[in-house]
């Protein structure tokens, strides 16, 4: 293998194989640069069929919610969970761009800061860029970069959704949508949008003294509704066995063309 | 909105012990209005964090602010690692209370800038602006 160059170019084939080959071998910093090039030229897809990637069985899940619901915290946790299991955990973790700038506050892995030293983990932040549907235009390929680099689990977390942003389902495998309490009564279960995509719902700030009212209007009108904490990790193994559960009855063909809510 | 160049996108951060943030929390928010990515790491991180971070996010830059007096060391410390990472491509820049013969020797060291108090904002801003163009 040849060392990377500092800017490969989507133009020279050879330094495309070059780092498709590096991306393979797990190279932390060709990962990182493969999804640069994947975010700044959204006509760069060819670069993905080097990676000659066959499905590994990577499980990719999304995090969707209202925002300041806990998305990020909830992460965090689920990282740890699956690191406990020996997992390599990638995270793709996307806030808004602006619509007046350009610019973006990527400020999501703050909650992930204790994964920062652990080889294991790969967190990324991408910005919408302008796109809509609470997804980067590049996640799904990033994703499929993560995969490549060897990653057994791949977290997508979206932008603080309202209720058209729905581009999620269509990356990952599974849906956890995180509300906390407080933000609405059973009419907001009732509506089209995030929480009829979701596979499964997680209250999250499951201490707050409401949390049993939203609770038991959720559930009103979809099973799969579960309580955490994540500041503490509470309810967290319960979320991933749920989650465990959901994909053995999809993989089985058990749940076809059904939503939960 | 329409985006015509790729965004540069910069680390922004705090090391070591020191907690005033409202600062680093400005110059974010400057260089985010200024149409950049800014990946905001918050306080107390470590030089191996923040390396680290910015070889996952892919920066053109790292920005830290240090008001302990510790920035001898940690920007050195920063330094050796993106060396040790084959990653000296990322520029690295600082602000914060720091005597003039430290901004000579860090900046002879590969700093690229050092601002202190009464920078105007705009100076900063343009100096991140044009590191792009060293590419």
């Amino acid at each position: 293998m040849s060392p990377l160059g500092p800017h490969p170019s989507l133009c020279d084939i050879h330094d495309l194989m070059n780092l498709a080959e590096q991306v393979r071998a797990g190279n932390i910093r060709a990962v990182s640069r493969l999804i640069s090039l994947l975010e700044d030229h959204p006509g760069g897809r060819e670069a993905l069929r080097l990676l000659n990637s066959t499905s590994r069985g990577t499980r990719v899940i999304g995090v969707t919610g209202y925002p300041g619901a806990g998305k990020s915290t909830v992460v965090n946790c689920l990282v740890n969970f699956y690191r406990r299991q020996g997992l390599k955990v990638g995270v793709l973790a996307v806030d808004i761009s602006s619509s007046v700038t350009g610019g973006a506050l990527l400020g999501d892995r703050i909650r992930m800061q204790e994964h920062t030293l652990d080889h294991g983990v790969y967190i990324r932040s991408m910005a919408t860029r302008g796109h809509h549907g609470g997804l980067a235009q590049a996640t799904g390929d990033a994703a499929l970069v993560l995969e490549a680099a060897g990653y057994d689990v791949i977290l997508i977390e979206t932008i603080g959704v309202g209720q058209n942003e729905v581009d999620i389902v269509d990356v990952a495998h599974i849906v956890v949508a995180v509300v906390a309490p407080g933000l609405g009564d059973e009419i907001q279960a009732m509506k089209a949008g995030l929480l009829e995509v979701a596979h499964i719902i997680v209250v999250n700030k499951g201490d707050l003294p409401d949390a049993d009212n939203t609770l038991r209007d959720l559930r009103e009108w979809c099973p799969n509704v579960l309580r955490t904490v994540a500041t503490t990790g509470e309810g967290i193994s319960e979320l991933a066995a749920a989650m465990t559960v959901y994909q053995q009855s999809r993989d089985v063909g058990h749940i076809g063309e059904a939503r939960n809510c | 909105m329409a985006v015509t160049s790729a965004p540069l996108r910069i680390l922004i951060g705090k090391v070591g012990l020191d907690g005033h943030d409202r600062g680093v929390k400005l110059i974010a928010r400057a260089l985010r209005d200024a149409g950049m990515e800014v990946i905001y790491t918050g306080l107390h991180q470590t030089p191996e964090q923040v390396v680290n971070t910015a070889i996952q996010e892919d920066v053109d830059a790292i920005g830290l602010s240090i008001l302990s007096g510790a920035h001898n060391t940690l920007f050195r410390r920063v330094l050796e690692l993106l060396k040790e990472q084959g990653a000296e491509d990322i520029a690295l820049f600082g602000g914060g209370i720091i005597p003039d013969e430290d901004v000579t020797t860090l900046t002879a060291d590969g700093v690229k800038a050092l601002f202190r108090p009464g920078a105007p904002m705009q100076e900063i801003v343009t100096f991140v602006k044009g590191l792009k163009s060293h590419g």
